[in-house]
């Protein structure tokens, strides 16, 4: 299905959150996720299902002031 | 000090627009600091070593909401951020315009109530406005983050008697100096002025020696502390001789 990474369109044969991040080889333990502007838990990806169109947010520590 | 957590250094620390991660840290090292300003992004390049910054500096962590323009992305941004940095401490900021970076008071009260009501240790970027720092408080913050001036501005404090109203308004509170503030010379006045502490990135990271510059802001926290804890004299429209007056020869 087609929907958006990181404001970018992908195409994924994920059908979870945690599948999504496994796929695209993020470190699962130093990234937080968000679904369509909500935030989901570490423990909650594994159940999240993706849907077409689903805009997924996946955030890390970044310089700040 | 700052919910419960007593800090040996009164100035936060950002960690943005540093000329290479050396510096930061040895900026971070040369500040004093014990409470680095963060933020979330996309996941991109250099993550990891910019972590390791972060353990490495053995400071508090203080994320950021920065860049969020409502109540929904900020909060989502603070839930995010509480899993990443396993911190109750947000720094809230909800900005409401993008040329003063000014922010948003009804939706930053808005952002504070919901993120307290979650357990939150919020930190939020306000205004000196006196009726917006009660609401927050109403809100369930325990600290107020009053702006200086506008972000990366440089411009120090600049409406100075406000400040003053505010620090005297909120007797007992814990306020931090948050942005704005350009020279170490700024940030002694704030603390002078009794204010708690002082949060400040730029006039660091953009100064022409950071690392050296970190050190004139930790000492001018420091000493601005000092001064206001050994208590200023108050200020004379007119003069007052220091030397005393007796014992003078007459010699005209």
């Amino acid at each position: 299905m087609q929907i958006d990474l990181n404001g970018a369109p992908v195409t994924t044969a994920a059908e979870t959150l945690s599948a999504l991040i496994e796929e695209h080889g993020f470190d699962a333990a130093s990234v937080a996720t968000a679904l369509d502007g909500v935030f989901i838990p570490r423990l909650m990806r594994s159940t999240t299902p993706l849907h077409g169109g689903a805009k997924v947010e996946v955030l890390s520590p970044m310089q700040g002031g | 000090m700052f919910y419960g957590t007593e800090l040996n250094s009164r100035l936060m620390l950002g960690t943005a627009q540093y000329p290479s991660p050396q510096v930061l840290r040895d900026a971070i090292t040369a500040s004093g600091t014990e409470v680095i300003t963060v933020s979330l992004r996309r996941e991109g390049q250099g993550g990891d070593a910019f972590r390791e910054i972060l353990r490495d500096s053995g400071c508090r962590i203080l994320p950021n909401t920065a860049g969020c323009h409502s109540v929904r992305e900020a909060v989502t941004t603070a839930q995010m951020a509480r899993e990443l940095f396993d911190t109750s401490w947000i720094k809230l900021e909800v900005i409401g315009h993008a040329d003063t970076l000014q922010p948003d008071p009804f939706a930053l009260v808005e952002a504070a109530r919901i993120l307290c009501a979650d357990g939150f240790e919020v930190f939020p970027y306000t205004t000196e406005d006196l009726i917006v720092g009660e609401r927050l408080l109403e809100a369930g913050c325990r600290v107020l983050m009053p702006w200086g001036a506008p972000i990366g501005s440089g411009q120090g404090l600049r409406n100075i008697e406000g400040l003053r109203t505010m620090r005297t308004h909120f007797a007992g509170v814990p306020l931090v100096i948050d942005a704005g503030i350009g020279a170490p010379s700024q940030a002694m006045a704030a603390m002078e002025m009794g204010f708690d502490a002082v949060l400040l990135n730029t006039a660091v990271a953009k100064a022409l020696d950071p690392v050296a510059m970190a050190r004139a802001f930790g000492r001018a926290v420091t000493a601005g502390r000092a001064a206001y804890a050994a208590g200023l004299m108050p200020r004379r429209d007119m003069a007052a001789a220091s030397t005393p007056i007796f014992g003078q020869a007459v010699l005209a």
